[in-house]
């Protein structure tokens, strides 16, 4: 274990151009799923906190239920989607980033989706009449809970940014692990495995655990995000 | 509606980091995607030779690396423009089947056994159907591959060589992990367990613990590696003409050169045998 | 500042009906929180709604606001006269929901949703927050005022969306007594202005200090409606004078 946490740093001080292409991509790859995700997301989940229809239950028990979804299983749909025989793969989209982008998305949809619904819901309770009398159709008022509660989201967001650059098993498949194109840290640190270089394996976990510490260090000290903090403690319902 | 500055900004930076990640996908056109298998990646072999290959032709080489059955599948599906992979029988076939028009011999390696270095089933030697008779005999552990890949699939003959009919009786201490050489490798170091392996992934694996190669030498250890264009006839958007560069060189005598070149701690993994 | 005085009804109007409810009622699922009743706001009222707790106040109000539905009978607005449009109507919860923005950014919000334009909020929501006093706030996070700036910036935020019809539920019941204070002089003042006020209240000072009207109601229903003066000095059914007794024994 020291041994790799001597080799993490070595590897993070040397700053290897591999490394740091394989670090990029990772991010690259993870942030823009997350956003793609949240706009499905959070327009989903605020959606299902006010519609009512008949399936309506149905639905919110498909989206929890999907919360489990392995990655695995993502990639190899998404991969039977853009494959060469399948119904998108004339777009030629498989063992690209955009794949790992897509099959990322699906996977922190359903998470994004199901937690702000909830976060929504739990808003409208004491504050929903009010908006109402003033007002905002039922899915503006979701909307504006959003805002409201922008601090919940911004946690939601990061919780599916952590499952997304974490997992392997989606952009392994849709991506292939090609080297310089479709590597990403979870890709490399599986290789590494299979190869038994168990040390640098377990180095590239930490450099990537260091990663993402580092943004969510630097988000923590984005402005307003202690002072608000502090001022939430206040009288809102 | 009132927003407050610091919000406003971010959402700017967040909208330009989006479309620079979507920018950042897609590259030149001048690559080919070539399906191969996990152990002749782990060998270290395609950070040699495609590098020569760009060199001489400017054309990239994307290597997905799969076990052998999911690389003729990536194939088959029109996925990958040429497959590299070592199961004469299997590529043979896809030949029949139309997929590809040609196949052509690239290079050999060799399978080894490897086993603890105390050696409980007494396997060493140099007849890999003495040693596995013996295995199955003493019921000693044993780590198949079980994934359908080239290797497996070799290691499946070579039991039925020895005459041990694993549908009938599997020996006592046979295990399927379904997964690649390397956790292969590393269940058998961890458990004590004899493995089938080619040369070049054993070579280049670091968590041997006691494992030592026990068997060698023996002809039919032998394996052979072959290169296939997949059919534009069958999938018209693949990239026949740069395809077909990458098989020609690879046969050419630059391509194997560079394959004999080829060396870890100063042995040559692969010897090769294009047209022989 | 020349932004224009809002118009005051003319005296002769003033008794103009605003809201009929006639034979309606609420119900919750089963349960039916009020009993169908009869009752005219009109315009220039101050009508308090006095009871005890779970006698139906608040939901009678929101059924005259409108955010509740008719069981049955008919609830009926009328449009102002001469004005010649629907009343508009404002509403105030007991404890009030701002939004986690700003003290200006919670009235400009409630001015845009009632689609007002982009200059006149600013203009509206500066005169408003003036009214009741919370300028020096306008750039605090609403959550950290008090519980009596709270009121009255909900108040700033019904008032600047110019309603004809303010709706208070027990507006000072969570305050401490100078919030309380406070809080009774703008909707002093605020009547005076001309606008109509439904309040519901248990305490019975506030309703004779406010109120022009005053209606009782115990387990969902009506039983006794009267001016100020009538209600508080003339005979009335038994069980209002019992709860005005019991609220205040030296009457």
């Amino acid at each position: 274990m020291s041994e790799s946490l001597l080799l993490a740093l070595q590897l993070i001080t040397q700053a290897d151009a591999q490394l740091l292409g394989i670090v990029a991509l990772s991010l690259r790859v993870s942030i823009t799923a997350c956003l793609v995700g949240a706009l499905a997301g959070l327009l989903l989940g605020a959606w299902l906190a006010v519609a009512r229809f008949p399936g309506h239950g149905a639905l919110v028990w498909a989206v929890n239920t999907l919360l489990a979804l392995p990655s695995v299983v993502v990639g190899l749909a998404v991969y039977l989607l853009l494959s060469r025989s399948g119904p998108l793969g004339s777009w030629g989209l498989l063992f690209t980033p955009t794949a790992m982008v897509v099959a990322q998305s699906i996977l922190v949809v359903p998470l994004i989706a199901a937690l702000s619904r909830r976060l929504v819901a739990d808003a409208l309770a004491s504050g929903g009449d009010e908006l109402r009398s003033l007002g905002a159709g039922p899915v503006m008022a979701a909307l504006l809970m959003l805002v409201h509660q922008r601090l919940a989201v911004v946690t939601v967001l990061l919780t599916a940014f952590g499952r997304a650059v974490a997992e392997v098993g989606a952009v392994m498949i849709v991506g292939g692990n090609i080297a310089g194109v479709t590597r990403v840290m979870t890709t490399a640190i599986a290789l590494e495995t299979s190869k038994g270089d168990l040390p640098l394996a377990l180095a590239l976990g930490l450099v990537l655990l260091g990663v993402v510490g580092l943004i969510h260090g630097l988000i923590g000290l984005l402005p307003g995000q202690q002072g608000r903090e502090a001022a939430m403690g206040g009288a809102l319902a | 509606m009132v927003v407050t500055r610091p919000t406003r900004l971010m959402r700017r930076a967040l909208l330009a980091l989006a479309l620079l990640c979507a920018a950042g996908a897609q590259a030149q056109d001048r690559f080919i995607v070539m399906a191969s298998t996990t152990s002749t990646e782990q060998s270290g072999l395609f950070g040699h030779l495609l590098p020569a290959f760009k060199a001489a032709t400017g054309i990239d080489v994307r290597v997905v690396a799969v076990g052998t059955g999911q690389a003729l599948d990536t194939a088959r599906r029109g996925d990958a423009d040429v497959l590299f992979v070592h199961d004469t029988v299997a590529e043979e076939k896809f030949v029949v089947d139309g997929w590809s028009v040609k196949r052509q011999n690239v290079m050999y390696n060799d399978f080894v056994l490897v086993g603890p270095k105390a050696d409980p089933a007494q396997a060493r030697g140099n007849d890999i159907a003495a040693a596995l008779k013996k295995l199955a005999a003493t019921g000693a552990p044993f780590v198949s591959r079980g994934d359908k890949s080239g290797t497996h699939a070799a290691e499946l003959r070579l039991w039925k060589a020895a005459g041990v009919d694993l549908a009938a009786a599997r020996p006592a201490g046979y295990k399927e992990c379904g997964c690649g050489m390397g956790p292969a490798l590393n269940m058998g170091s961890s458990t004590g367990g004899y493995v089938l392996t080619d040369r070049g992934t054993w070579l280049s694996f670091k968590n041997r613990g006691d494992l030592v190669i026990l068997v060698e030498g023996d002809k039919t250890l032998f394996n052979q590696y072959g290169v296939l264009v997949v059919n534009p006839a069958r999938h018209p958007h693949v990239k026949a003409a740069l395809a077909q560069q990458f098989a020609d060189w690879v046969v050419s005598p630059a391509g194997q050169a560079s394959i004999n070149g080829y060396k870890i701690g100063g042995e040559q993994l692969f010897f090769a045998n294009a047209g022989r | 500042m020349n932004a224009p005085e809002r118009p005051r009804p003319a005296p002769a109007l003033a008794a103009a009906p605003l809201v009929t409810l006639q034979g309606t009622g609420v119900r919750f699922g089963d349960k039916q929180a009020l009993q169908p009743l009869q009752l005219t706001l009109s315009r220039g009222q101050r009508l308090a709604l006095i009871g005890a707790n779970g006698s139906g106040k608040t939901t009678l109000l929101r059924l005259l606001h409108g955010l509740l539905a008719p069981a049955g009978g008919t609830r009926q607005v009328h449009p102002l006269q001469p004005e010649g449009r629907a009343p508009r109507m404002a509403m105030l919860f007991q404890r009030p929901f701002m939004l986690n923005l700003s003290v200006r950014a919670n009235v400009r919000l409630a001015l845009w949703l009632a689609g007002v334009a982009k200059a006149d909020r600013v203009e509206r929501c500066e005169q408003a927050l003036r009214r009741v006093g919370l300028q020096a706030e306008a750039r605090r996070a609403a959550g950290t005022l008090s519980g009596g700036q709270q009121q009255r910036l909900a108040l700033a935020r019904a008032w600047a969306l110019q309603p004809d019809v303010l709706f208070l539920d027990e507006p000072t019941a969570s305050l401490d007594p100078g919030a309380k204070r406070e809080v009774e002089a703008l909707v002093a003042d605020l009547g005076s202005d001309g606008i109509t006020v439904v309040m519901s209240t248990h305490n019975l000072g506030q309703a004779k200090r406010l109120a022009t009207h005053v209606a009782y109601l115990e387990g969902g229903r009506l039983l006794a409606l009267a001016d100020t003066d009538t209600f508080f000095h003339a005979p009335l059914p038994p069980e209002a004078t019992a709860f005005v007794r019991g609220e205040n024994p030296w009457l």
